[in-house]
């Protein structure tokens, strides 16, 4: 109990500057195992697709078919790279701390980089940010500012609320249910497997593996939500008033 | 209990993590956009029109090959009648032919017939009219011969049976 994380504060001397060192680390690492994930997954690609291909292309559809739900695919199929990345990265990273947990120290170093709210936070005001630049690439500024306005005018600072909402609700429900999950598995891992060495850490395996079975699962669902709700927030600002 | 921070990431605000997220992230974007994305999307959509591609021509050729039966099968049926027209037009010469040698068998029967019934009347008329002659002739001679002589009963039935004798031969 009572990890820390690794903080390098006013870094370089510069007075606002903080790192969270393990966050840093670990959303490098994720990246990187994304990346690579990827890249061997699209390569020697094939007319007829084998193995690993057919996941990639799996993907692929799936994130296609989420676009096409929320949108239009004429102007959806410009966000399958943005969908595809931020599913895989959320996923990934979720994936991360389910499965190891390391801790150096009294610091908090090996984990997801999706408990940590400022990440995820970070990746939701990225994507309302996108959503607005999308609005006014595609509909023009004066559609865009419409659409701040409609259905009726006295409903602007409604919209202006709903506009900060989306971002901090995109970004807790992730950090909150993959910390959460981090929470109760280092709670099992070491308040129960800690305690009385032999026995209770034979015991503490059958609670461990359900909950990282239950992590599993949660990880796969919040990426995927994460992505759903992007592409809803996308299709308000992109679409037509309906 | 003591403070639950696990992560301890909940207060505060690391900017710093939070450029290193957001630029890893865009970086992470351009790249797999670079190196996956784009190919696998490439391909796909190749598939896609490959198959869409292969789907036309199949089609084309089906309805290549519903012209063609279509066509061959008009032709066998023409053909089956022409075959059986020309079948048709032989059995009619043929009997045409037959009747026409028949008709003239029986002509020619009937010339023949006709000209050995006049052969015959031609060689009756001859043969009477040459018995005549010798009829003619020989009861001159007859008389001749009975005036010639003195017959006596002797000689009468010498001369008769003389005479019998000469037409017998």
């Amino acid at each position: 109990m009572n990890h820390g994380s690794p903080m390098w504060n006013n870094a370089f001397g510069i007075e606002w500057l903080d790192f969270n060192l393990s966050t840093s680390l670990m959303t490098i690492i994720s990246s990187i195992i994304v990346f690579i994930i990827c890249v061997l997954g699209s390569r020697n690609l094939q007319r007829r697709p084998r193995a690993f291909q057919n996941v990639m292309e799996m993907l692929v559809d799936f994130v296609k078919k989420v676009i096409g739900d929320a949108m239009d695919w004429k102007t959806g199929k410009q966000f399958l790279p943005l969908g595809l990345t931020l599913f895989m990265y959320i996923f990934i990273s979720n994936m991360l701390g389910v499965m190891i947990m390391v801790v150096v120290g009294h610091d908090l170093w090996w984990k997801s980089p999706t408990s940590d709210a400022a990440s995820t936070l970070t990746l939701s005001v990225m994507v309302i940010l996108l959503t607005n630049f999308y609005g006014v690439k595609i509909l023009g500024g004066k559609e865009y500012l419409k659409g701040y306005i409609r259905p009726v005018p006295f409903l602007l600072p409604l919209n202006l609320i709903e506009e900060a909402a989306n971002t901090l609700t995109l970004g807790l429900r992730l950090f909150g249910n993959i910390f959460a999950g981090e929470v109760l598995l280092s709670l099992i891992g070491e308040s129960l497997a800690g305690v009385n060495p032999p026995f209770t850490t034979i015991a503490a395996f059958v609670p461990m593996i359900a909950w990282q079975g239950f992590s599993l699962f949660i990880g796969t669902i919040q990426s995927y939500i994460f992505l759903v709700l992007t592409m809803v927030y996308m299709s308000h600002k992109v679409s037509k008033a309906h | 209990m003591q403070t639950l921070t696990i992560g301890a990431a909940v207060g505060g605000l690391p900017i710093g993590s939070m450029l290193v997220q957001l630029i890893s992230f865009i970086i992470l974007l351009l790249l797999l956009k670079k190196f996956a994305w784009k190919p696998l999307l490439k391909v796909m959509q190749d598939r896609q029109e490959y198959i869409s591609n292969e789907i036309d021509m199949a089609e084309a050729s089906r309805k290549e090959a519903e012209t063609a039966a279509k066509t061959a099968a008009e032709e066998l049926k023409q053909t089956r009648a022409e075959a059986q027209a020309i079948i048709e037009e032989a059995r009619k010469a043929g009997q045409q032919q037959e009747e026409n040698i028949i008709a003239a068998a029986r002509r020619e029967s009937e010339r023949l017939k006709e000209a050995a019934v006049e052969d015959i009347a031609n060689e009756k008329e001859k043969a009477m009219q040459a018995l005549q002659a010798q009829v003619a002739s020989l009861s001159v001679q007859i008389a001749s011969k009975i005036i010639e002589k003195e017959i006596s009963s002797e000689d009468q039935d010498k001369l008769i049976s003389e005479y019998v004798k000469e037409l017998g031969r």
